[in-house]
């Protein structure tokens, strides 16, 4: 019952436990380093295959229709159907394509992707590695997928892909600073960049106590990922692809999988920040065998956000895009930053703080509201008059 | 001085947002459009050179291929041509059809042109979806009326070719007020989106007197502010009978044209509710047309509509035998195209799309 009761953990122990009984401690240690690669890898992988049925079946009933249903039990075998198409298509590189960066490119989309994951504490004791800046890890491999957007995009000799990559570059790096700074403010918070800690520090999740904060993270990922409304990069009504319009089989698959491993990885992010990773009031003490399935549970509803604005939502204009994250979340992220580590400097306590924050949070939406009403009120007014003529 | 160079982007003739095979050659500035050109023909099958080897009844399952979301009035608009050259007389019954079945393909239409917008400004066709359930039932009785959903190939020089099936006139009615519903719960869930607001209005503006110039007609002239409407201009068929407006917007920019097409789809409800309210019983094809089109008249005329899309027009040239000597086509979406370079210059490529999807084309129409 013991070992039932922390059973993913225990099933670590017991392994390398077995293992020491023959072997030394450094080849238990890449025996077991290496098992734990692997293990992560195909989560990221298995995503793959869940999120694309996920996907398509969630946005199919907001859309009137079944999504698919044809092979497999509510044609749950479909990305597999999917994955052999693609491996059997052929794979073109473009006359006048620069060879070796188009080939480079969804390779080394790919595994930052699939890095991402080390630092991801699934439950407690669960993650591949705990970086005491595992935080900065993240940032950091984020970038190197946007330079392989742009590598793909210039290599492909093609104009709709050179348009993507453009977009890539200015959206990508221009929602690095709201994301950055969001994340800032919850370090300065735990003072820790260790993605462990942070969880250990949320009694109370930051998303309640710093909604603000929370909601310029969820739209600078959401940017971040390139998902709607702000998938400029792929822009199918525009762009046909994008960056990858001229890739073509395993290499289409690779983008296409890096897409959904950023998916889940983010996601996972954003529950490790704001919403208390593997806890839910208690019931990892009692239960720590749940913590993987709280952990998925929670990026489960993450995602399916995502799905909804997709689903829902037209896209945004570049230039309006831009222009928001640089006049409203930049400073927004930036005021945040200010009253967090103020507040978290004068009141001593973590439910105070929690509740003080709140407070403050609140006070600063509601101010920050009342400026936007200031600043661009007039013009929106102008136009909301003039649809409402256009309506009476 | 860096240097700098413009793009020439190749829009066409594949491209998803291009509703088929239409070209337009775009310079690029950055994202700005600079200048463009559109490339028309790619879907050129030459309609109007094959019709002169047909009957003049032989012709109209050509003009289903012409806008082939709205058959219907496409097949309207050649029968009124052919009629006036023939002097053929519609009977009542026939006429109160026509008209209902012209007012299901505007709501078609109308719908189609809302949930296409809305699908390049980049909504993953979930208002589409919507839209085309919505017209799956109007389909379904265009089936069930004459055989075919698309390509009707109903109406006919001297009325219908067949009387409504049974049961229609309800299950028209009970369709009707569900269309009404659903226009209500579209206009709520789209038209004040915030999205779609800071995307569409000022974009794209079409001023009252270039459209005027560029001969653009339909909701496209109306969301610039010229009431015009054919409907009500030449009170052709039987359309002085109904009480229906004529509306417009003002600033003839992309959202006036997407709420243009909404305040016409409640004006095509109301015309169909009395339609089906006072549809008489009687004869549903001329007594004398097939006669007269044996051995037509040496004689030419002009038969236009409101279609859609706006004025499509016929010009038939017979020359006494069974074949028309030769048949011209107006086509809207082609003219409604011609302005299109003025809207889009300084816009963003963005822009462009959502422009060329305002204007909503047919490819089949614009090359015929």
């Amino acid at each position: 019952m013991e070992f039932l009761k922390d059973l993913f953990v225990n099933i670590g122990l017991w392994f390398s436990g077995w293992l020491t009984g023959f072997m030394p401690a450094w080849g238990v240690e890449v025996v077991t380093g290496f098992l734990g690669a692997i293990i992560l890898v195909f989560i990221g992988l298995f995503a793959v295959l869940i999120l694309t049925w996920g996907e398509r079946k969630v946005i199919g009933r907001m859309q009137d229709r079944i999504g698919p249903n044809r092979w497999g039990p509510y044609g749950l075998f479909q990305p597999i159907a999917d994955g052999i198409k693609m491996l059997t298509k052929e794979d073109i590189i473009p006359t006048g394509a620069d060879r070796w960066v188009h080939l480079v490119a969804p390779i080394l989309v790919i595994i930052p992707a699939v890095l991402i994951y080390a630092v991801i504490p699934f439950g407690d004791g669960l993650r591949g590695a705990d970086l005491n800046i595992g935080i900065l890890y993240i940032v950091a491999l984020s970038t190197i997928g946007t330079i392989s957007i742009l590598m793909a995009g210039w290599s492909s000799n093609n104009k709709y892909s050179l348009l993507g990559a453009f977009r890539a570059v200015a959206q990508l790096i221009t929602y690095e600073i709201p994301l950055v700074l969001s994340i800032i403010t919850v370090v300065l918070l735990t003072g820790s960049m260790s993605m462990v800690e942070i969880v250990e520090n949320q009694t109370v999740p930051y998303m309640v106590s710093m909604p603000l904060v929370f909601l310029v993270f969820m739209v600078a990922a959401s940017a971040e990922l390139y998902r709607a409304p702000f998938d400029m990069i792929e822009a199918d009504s525009e762009l046909i692809a994008g960056y990858f319009t001229e890739y073509s089989g395993m290499k289409f698959v690779m983008f296409f999988m890096a897409e959904y491993i950023n998916l889940l990885a983010m996601s996972g992010v954003i529950v490790t920040l704001f919403m208390g990773g593997w806890r839910f009031f208690g019931l990892e003490e009692i239960l720590p065998f749940l913590n993987p399935f709280i952990f998925f549970a929670k990026c489960a509803f993450v995602i399916f956000l995502f799905w909804w604005t997709r689903a829902t939502f037209p896209r945004i204009r570049i230039d309006h895009m831009l222009g928001m994250a640089w006049k409203a979340l930049v400073p927004i992220a930036l005021v945040n930053l200010l009253l967090v580590g103020l507040v978290d400097k004068l009141v001593e306590g973590t439910l105070l703080t929690s509740g003080v924050l709140l407070i403050v949070n609140i006070i600063e939406m509601v101010i920050l509201l009342a400026i936007l009403d200031k600043v661009g009120g007039k013009t929106r007014a102008k136009t909301m008059e003039r649809v409402a003529a256009q309506q009476g | 001085m860096l240097k700098t160079e413009s793009i020439t982007l190749n829009l066409g003739p594949q491209h998803p947002s291009t509703h088929g095979v239409f070209r337009i050659k775009v310079e690029l500035d950055g994202e700005a459009v600079r200048d463009l050109e559109p490339v028309m023909g790619y879907l050129h099958r030459g309609i109007e050179k094959i019709s002169e080897d047909r009957t003049y009844v032989q012709v109209v399952p050509l003009t289903d291929r012409l806008d082939y979301i709205c058959a219907m009035t496409n097949n309207q608009a050649y029968a009124m041509a052919v009629e006036k050259m023939a002097g053929i007389k519609v009977p009542e019954r026939a006429e109160y059809i026509r008209v209902i079945m012209a007012e299901f393909t505007r709501i078609i239409n109308h719908l189609l042109a809302v949930g296409f917008l809305w699908n390049e400004l980049g909504a993953y066709f979930t208002p589409l979806l919507y839209c085309y359930r919505e017209r799956e039932r109007i389909l379904d009785l265009f089936e069930k009326t004459c055989g075919s959903r698309l390509t009707c190939n109903y109406i006919r020089p001297g009325g219908v070719s067949l009387d409504l099936p049974e049961g229609f006139i309800p299950e028209a009615k009970k369709l009707t007020s569900h269309l009404k519903t659903f226009t209500d719960e579209l206009n709520t869930m789209l038209t004040k989106n915030e999205i779609f607001i800071s995307r569409t209005v000022d974009v794209g503006i079409l001023p009252a007197d270039l459209a005027i110039n560029s001969s653009i007609t339909g909701p496209m002239l109306r969301a610039s502010g010229v009431p015009y409407d054919i409907r009500k201009v030449d009170n052709y068929s039987i359309y002085d009978r109904f009480d229906f407006d004529v509306p417009t917007c003002d600033h003839g920019d992309v959202w006036d044209r997407y709420y243009q097409h909404i305040l016409e789809i409640y004006q095509s409800i109301r015309i169909l509710e009395q339609a089906l309210d006072t549809i008489p019983d009687g004869k549903v094809m001329g007594r004398r047309a097939s006669r007269s089109l044996r051995r037509p008249p040496k004689d030419e005329a002009y038969g236009r509509i409101e279609s859609p899309k706006g004025e499509l027009g016929f010009y038939v040239v017979g020359d006494g035998s069974k074949n028309p000597y030769r048949l011209r086509i107006r086509p809207p979406s082609m003219i409604n195209l011609s302005a299109l370079k003025e809207m889009c210059e300084g816009q963003k490529i963005q822009d462009l799309i959502v422009i060329l999807g305002s204007v909503n084309i047919v490819l089949g129409e614009v090359d015929r």
